[in-house]
């Protein structure tokens, strides 16, 4: 797994997720993505570099922002993109989607960029993509959500500049939350002095302690002095569940408001990856006050996967051809 | 006057930058394209940007620096891969309809002056660029010419030179490993 998403050099393959990745690599996404950045304010919003490659959006799960800014940046990197809409079939899981995926290699795609409910899903297709295919996961069940992780350290680097001296709160739903692994990775990969988790034990992982973070219950001391709040949503669907009492009462435990966010420093800066629940984890006031930087992180969401897509297909593993 | 050095083998002096600065200064500010509206003037990174920056200073002009990374321009991306220490290109100005003076400090097979050229043009549309060298070491597989250069050097196959910098700037060889 660690190696599968390395080429030799040491140069990103595929880009599966933040674990077995080296800080210096997470640092040159985040560089490369802000080189990137400039691109959109151009008269010409393109960079040739994928120029005559084609990239397959392969949605086994529904998703707007995510699939349609992997559609922008490839877009803006000059590749075709062909979005694919896949149910997803009862059929068994592994003759389907190794099917599948040498279906579409047969069209000649470069990149696929997949999306599936399944825990593991990107990294069997890139355990089976043929030399010079390049695999993105744009989440896998419980398990990994790494261009959203990236794009989270972008917004904190670009607001905060450093992650040595931070601490950063994860508040919600982690227990489910392929975004909050992938997440507590990347912090402790980029040195971040604390990474806080706040929620109630039903919605924790075990041992989570394991992970390199601190624990709270209580949300009032867990923000004390944060730089960062990063706001998990709240999966309604597990509400119902044996995991949580009603929405009002996750609110008063753990929403975020005027008055909570008012614990952390003042420079503080709040983070959501959406879509929000507006009541539920997040006060409006909170998502559309002064400190949210939650519309930032959907612009430099484009920026970091065009910067993972070049530096994945620019990547030293396809010379000779 | 352009300055014709002589063939240089390798423990020959390589010319000194600041001499060379001096005279490419001076024939930028004579040049009658410039001569009602002054250049705006775009380095490429690394080397070339702190030899607009030199120049930038001598020549007083008023209109910030530009920069260029070409990077994501490069004609060989998918054989060398992208450069892990791309920097963000940054042109403070709009181009459409401007004068500009587009500065690198080696010319060798002008692909970076082509891809440095389309970025430029993904920007807008300039009214003319002028491309300013410092060194011209022969080797081109483009038709791209200086038209402001420093000198020629005649470099043995094989062999490379670089600038450093960017204090001082000077020329050096680069040593294989």
């Amino acid at each position: 797994m660690d190696n599968l998403q390395l080429n030799p050099d040491g140069s990103l393959r595929h880009f599966l997720s933040i674990e077995g990745l080296k800080p210096a690599l997470l640092e040159q996404i985040i560089e490369t993505a802000a080189s990137l950045e400039q691109v959109a304010e151009r008269a010409v919003k393109k960079v040739p570099v994928l120029r005559g490659k084609t990239v397959m959006n392969l949605f086994f799960e529904p998703s707007t922002r995510t699939r349609t800014t992997f559609e922008i940046a490839a877009q803006r990197l000059s590749a075709d993109v062909i979005n694919l809409d896949v149910q997803t079939s009862s059929t068994t899981k592994g003759e389907s989607l190794l099917d599948t995926l040498k279906t579409l290699e047969a069209m000649h795609a470069d990149m696929f960029v997949i999306r599936h409910r399944e825990s593991g899903a990107a990294a069997f297709f890139a355990q089976h993509a043929a030399p010079g295919v390049h695999i993105l996961n744009a989440g896998d069940g419980w398990h990994a959500h790494p261009t959203q992780a990236m794009l989270d350290m972008f917004t904190i680097w670009k607001h905060k500049s450093r992650f040595d001296r931070l601490k950063v709160a994860i508040v919600g739903d982690i227990l489910h939350s392929r975004v909050a692994r992938s997440q507590i990775h990347a912090l402790n990969l980029l040195g971040t002095m604390e990474v806080r988790l706040i929620a109630p034990q039903t919605l924790l992982p075990e041992q989570p302690e394991s992970l390199g973070v601190h624990v709270y219950h209580d949300m009032d001391q867990g923000l004390r002095d944060c730089d960062v709040i990063i706001m998990l949503r709240l999966q309604k669907e597990r509400m119902q569940g044996a995991h949580l009492p009603g929405g009002d009462e996750y609110f008063r435990c753990y929403g975020l408001t005027e008055e909570r966010l008012r614990l952390a420093r003042p420079d503080c800066i709040v983070m959501h990856p959406g879509p929000m629940n507006r009541g539920v984890e997040i006060a409006s006031s909170v998502a559309d006050g002064p400190q949210s930087v939650i519309l930032e992180q959907v612009s430099n969401g484009l920026a970091v996967r065009m910067a993972i897509m070049a530096m994945v297909l620019g990547s030293g593993g396809e010379s000779g051809a | 006057m352009i300055r014709f050095c002589p063939e240089n083998a390798l423990n020959n002096p390589l010319p000194h930058i600041p001499t060379l600065l001096e005279e490419m200064a001076s024939r930028i500010a004579s040049l009658p394209r410039f001569a009602h509206t002054a250049p705006l003037m775009v380095g490429i990174q690394t080397g070339g940007l702190w030899l607009a920056e030199a120049l930038h200073h001598r020549l007083a002009l008023k209109e910030p620096l530009g920069k260029l990374d070409i990077s994501f321009y490069r004609d060989d991306f998918s054989r060398i891969g992208l450069n892990p220490s791309v920097q963000p290109s940054h042109l403070p100005w709009t181009v459409d309809g401007r004068h500009l003076l587009l500065v690198d400090d080696i010319l060798y097979t002008g692909r970076t002056i082509r891809a440095a050229m389309n970025e430029l043009f993904d920007y807008g549309r300039p009214a003319s660029i002028t491309l300013a060298i410092a060194v011209d070491r022969g080797g081109r597989e483009l038709p791209i010419q200086a038209d402001i250069l420093g000198c020629r050097l005649e470099v043995p196959a094989g062999q490379q030179i670089k600038l450093s910098g960017p204090e001082p700037l000077r020329l050096e060889w680069v040593a294989h490993g």
